[in-house]
């Protein structure tokens, strides 16, 4: 009782330090992403502390807002997300649900977010349907889908001259996505798909595939499937020698754990989109020094890195409308536009999509780099309406044309 | 077998030599199997995770010690191996006299132990290990490039599959194995050491293991799941071959690893399917196996 | 392996008939007892994490009624389990049926398909029998993962309407879908009850724990192993079909090999062979699969550490214990 009297105390003092809200405000934040499998170091703790690391940057305390963040693992099982999701909406008074990457697990979540008319910020998934086809009033779609990693990887090979394509797709409903949305970029810049290659999901051996790959002759392989199928298929192609033959691979989801994972050796050369990157300026470098003294030394990943940025975009709307009301904070999230120091200055369309720029990288040689962590040098950048998929073309209902 | 003429003869030898190679983790797993399966009647679900840790060890030789991977090679086996050492004696021993399903409950338990320790050190998108500078490369053969490395693979799981199978049926040792095998009691009787040779049976099994994971470690990355699938494929494998048959496993082994490189060409989506089903048909129509006596 | 529960079983001096008058009233007393929970559970407990508990303690029951009563140890029972959520989830989804008909038809194929994997497994016994049953699983797992158009592939089939119970009860409301999910575990544990303590389940018992005895005696001792397997498996269906109007969603995850051996955890946990056991046994892990799911990858290795313990410690699990301790099968 005493305890509580004190944090009563302590919040009317807050109260009075801060005009910003004029009653005492408390919102919760569920953190809910891969802590366990393939997708944990991209995702995992490390999005806990973005999430930690916004809510300081905002300086909740000081505005009078209390801000919890609570987090589990949804071992990319839709079943297991959904019923987290379910008792974090129905018993534990969770407001927002942040990052969820697997596209399977984060439909689901879009899905019961949408019923229990809450909001769902999302940073780790890859599926453009979370702002297509599937797309819900209570969504954000914040770092990256697969349009956008086809507009960039598959637009730029092509106009560097690799008009011939040959594909290794994970057998899943995401490598299928990727691949006919790559497809369809290559053909429309001019290019031309000589063949795809089904692989089982999740794969460790691809050299048969790779084997195929090269002899198709096409003068890029693209890989469109992600984390460890990804690095295998990279390491593979380097011991069959598929870049020395003068083939190019494009990854068409990798992130800078993975080339961690990989070595520069055998990463060197891949070009890659990402929409984040530790050293591209002076305040990512700063907030990614902050991040990895928290994270053992790591760097942050896109998807960390969209977590940060996506849950200060919310806290702010939750400040300008003085409440948690989900429409009404929606509603300010898309009115409002988004700045922050990882992504710059942006916006939240009518259907959920953050816009933002989206980088092409290319993978340092052993050489160029100065020292871990060090990997990626800008080839391209893309403005976030050649990105993204313009409304004009959208699936989505909430858009009116 | 209209694809049949889709696929150029040169393209069909490539796979078949691919598949030689991979049916040659499939032939050192399987074996070890086999070898623990004849002696303790156990199904040994860690398996899959010793190889895991034979592939960890070569790495953590590396990159804390310095220990480079020819070293490893005959390192991780036996680090492993005395972990399975301690397995069996603390472990194993005491469920030795109940239903053998116990042990392949148990083992199942201690591979979600093990995995999930190492993955919760060392995460989960995996750790580079690269191919020693002595074997890198390749060479072409005209009709696919044959990288060193996996030429090395093949070769050494050969020779340590035939190796194996020489010291089980030719040597003194082996035929002690084999007594154990076929009556503990009677063999104890003539002044056997069983429980030790149980003991160290274990060990070698689990040894294989790890021999086989150093092997995988330069091909595939080094990560905590990397043997958690693969198991599953391998029991299928030992299943085929007949349990506890030596030979029956290293030569199912490579030919399964054939028949999936062949599947890969014609029909990729179904190559992670096909070893079941070859199981299923094996099983109605020789339930001991290709190799195996009738129980 | 027919005496791998069997063993237990004698070993903890349960050989006793139990069909004798102070075990027949204790039995009344926990079906009262439960029922009572069943009532209550709601009002005190979260009621989506109490239906999830319940599909699960059926499944466990299911797998519990082929590998104690018919000492077949099966691990590939997430094939049943996940094959009847796919067809309820489909069913309600496409063809708009109400949950009940969908359940019904998702709990007939899983039969089906029991009938099916059944006649080729029974024919061989102990581990090939476990070996069998994980490769026919498989199998399923990829006919899963390769027909999207009809399992929805990685997404799975999302967003299942729970809709009206015969076309009357809107079941949207967690509270009054739990009253049917209550009402179809107590159906099924009562079936189960009833299947045991039958000459039937009897007989099954016989060929357990001495199959060429049971043969000499004339029984058939294939066609009874078919039977219990078909009912183990259309019961997991029923499990894994009402699980999926409760979560409104089907996955790979239920069709996966892990689900099977987690089904394995859960019965071996609460007790082999007991009626009841596979119902604690539910609790505890999907309750330790619920509160320890923020510490990742240590749920993994807990569950090791459950498994391992359980096979070293209590090869009887927590009923079987109890059992032992009050001298009565439970």
């Amino acid at each position: 009782m005493k305890l509580r009297t004190l944090l009563a105390a302590t919040a009317l003092g807050a109260l009075m330090a801060a005009p910003a809200l004029a009653q005492q405000l408390s919102v919760k934040i569920g953190v809910l992403n891969d802590r366990s499998g393939l997708y944990s170091d991209i995702t995992g703790e490390g999005s806990v502390i973005a999430a930690r690391l916004a809510v300081e940057d905002f300086k909740a305390a000081e505005k009078g807002l209390k801000v919890e963040i609570v987090s589990a693992d949804h071992q990319n099982k839709p079943d297991v997300g959904s019923t987290i999701a379910r008792q974090w909406y129905d018993q534990d008074g969770v407001d927002v649900i942040m990052d969820v990457p697997t596209s399977s697990v984060a439909l689901a979540i879009n899905q019961i977010t949408r019923e229990k008319n809450k909001i769902h910020i999302n940073s780790g998934a890859a599926s453009s349907d979370l702002t297509g086809k599937a797309c819900s009033p209570n969504t954000v779609h914040w770092t990256y889908d697969t349009y956008a990693l086809a507009q960039g990887t598959g637009g730029a090979m092509v106009k560097a001259g690799g008009d011939s394509w040959f594909f290794l797709t994970a057998d899943y409903a995401f490598g299928h996505a990727l691949e006919r949305d790559t497809a369809a970029v290559v053909t429309k810049a001019g290019g031309k798909v000589l063949g795809a290659v089904r692989t089982p999901f999740p794969g460790t051996d691809f050299s048969s595939f790779l084997l195929q790959a090269q002899a198709s002759k096409a003068k890029v392989v693209g890989l469109a499937n992600a984390g460890g199928d990804t690095i295998n298929s990279i390491k593979q192609a380097g011991e069959f020698g598929i870049v020395a033959g003068g083939q190019k691979l494009g990854g068409l989801l990798v992130f800078i754990n993975d080339v961690h994972a990989l070595g520069l050796q055998t990463a060197q050369g891949l070009v890659l989109t990402e929409s984040f990157y530790w050293d591209l300026n002076d305040q990512t470098r700063a907030w990614s020094d902050r991040y990895a003294k928290l994270a053992g030394g790591k760097k942050p990943s896109m998807i960390q890195a969209g977590v940060y940025a996506g849950l200060l975009h919310y806290l702010k709307a939750v400040e300008a409308t003085k409440g948690k009301d989900p429409a009404a904070v929606m509603a300010k999230m898309k009115e409002m536009p988004t700045d922050d120091p990882l992504f710059g200055k942006g916006s939240v369309r009518a259907d959920g999509r953050k816009m933002h720029d989206m980088y092409l990288f290319e993978v340092k040689k052993p050489s160029e780099s100065k020292g871990p962590w060090d990997y990626y040098k800008q080839v391209a950048m893309l403005k976030a309406d050649e990105a993204f998929k313009p409304l004009s073309e959208s699936e989505c209902p909430l858009v009116k044309k | 077998m209209f694809e049949l003429l889709g696929v150029p003869p040169q393209a069909l030898f490539g796979q078949l030599l691919l598949g030689l190679i991979n049916g040659s983790f499939y032939a050192i797993l399987s074996l070890g199997l086999a070898v623990i399966f004849g002696l303790l009647n156990i199904i040994n679900f860690t398996h899959g995770a010793q190889y895991m840790m034979g592939a960890f060890v070569a790495w953590m030789c590396l990159n804390y010690l310095g220990i480079n991977y020819w070293a490893a090679l005959l390192l991780a086996p036996i680090v492993v191996g005395a972990s399975g050492v301690v397995i069996e004696r603390f472990l194993l021993k005491r469920i030795a006299h109940v239903d053998h399903l116990y042990g392949l409950l148990l083992t199942f338990g201690l591979a979600l132990i093990i995995q999930g320790l190492f993955r919760n050190q060392y995460g989960s998108s995996g750790l580079p290990y690269q191919i020693p500078a002595e074997l890198r490369g390749g060479t072409n053969l005209g009709f696919m490039f044959l990288p060193t490395y996996r030429g090395w693979v093949v070769i050494a799981s050969l020779i340590v599959c035939l190796a194996t199978w020489f010291m089980i049926e030719k040597t003194k040792l082996g035929s002690y194995l084999r007594a154990a095998t076929e009556n503990p009691t009677l063999t104890q009787a003539f002044g056997i050491n069983v429980p030790l040779l149980v003991t160290l049976t274990y060990g070698f099994g689990v040894a294989l293991a790890a021999f086989a994971g150093v092997l995988a470690a330069p091909i595939y990355s080094v990560n905590p799941n990397m043997g958690a699938d693969l198991i599953i494929v391998v029991f299928a494998v030992v299943v085929i071959g007949g349990m506890g048959s030596i030979m029956g496993a290293i030569v199912t082994g490579f030919s399964l690893g054939l028949v999936e490189g062949l599947t890969k060409v014609f029909y990729p989506e179904a190559s992670a399917t096909v070893i079941f089903i070859i199981m299923a048909i094996v099983l109605l129509v020789k339930p001991a196996g290709l190799f195996g006596r009738a129980a | 392996m027919a005496d791998i529960a069997s063993t237990d079983a004698s070993a903890a001096g349960l050989a006793i008939a139990e069909t004798d008058d102070s075990t027949a009233r204790l039995h009344r007393n926990l079906f009262i007892g439960i029922a009572v929970v069943l009532a209550i559970a709601p009002f005190v407990a979260y009621p989506v994490f109490v239906m999830k508990v319940l599909c699960f303690a059926l499944f466990a029951l299911a797998f519990n009624l082929l590998l104690g009563y018919g000492g077949l140890l099966s691990f590939g029972h997430a094939a049943y389990f996940g094959m009847a959520s796919y067809v309820s989830a489909y069913t309600a989804k496409h063809w708009g049926l109400t949950p009940e008909l969908a359940i019904v038809a998702g709990t007939g194929v899983a039969a089906i398909l029991g009938l099916a994997f059944g006649s080729l497994a029974i024919r061989r016994q102990g581990i090939y029998f476990a070996m069998i049953t994980l490769a026919l699983a498989q199998m399923a797992f990829f006919f899963s993962l390769q027909t999207p158009r009809f399992t929805g592939g990685e997404d799975g089939i999302q967003a299942v309407p729970r809709g009206k119970l015969l076309g009357l009860v809107s079941l949207a409301d967690d509270r009054t879908l739990y009253w049917l999910v209550a009402a179809i575990f107590l159906g099924g544990l009562l079936l189960i009850y009833r299947i045991i303590h039958s000459p039937f389940g009897q007989v099954c018992k016989a060929i357990r724990d001495n199959e060429p005895r049971a043969i000499s005696l004339g029984y058939r001792a294939n066609r009874y192993k078919l039977a219990v397997f078909v009912l183990s498996a259309g019961l997991a269906g029923l499990a894994g079909a009402t699980k999926a109007i409760v979560f409104q969603l089907a996955s790979l995850t239920d069709v996966h090999w892990s689900m099977s051996g987690e089904v394995v955890l859960m019965t071996l946990v609460g007790g082999l062979g007991t009626v009841f056991g596979p119902i604690v046994g539910a609790l505890v892990i999907v309750s330790m699969q619920n509160f320890l799911a923020t510490l990742g990858a240590w749920v993994t290795v807990v569950q090791g550490v459950i498994f391992v313990a359980c096979v070293l410690l209590f090869r009887e699990g927590i009923l079987g214990l109890v059992a032992k301790w009050i001298r009565k099968p439970l």
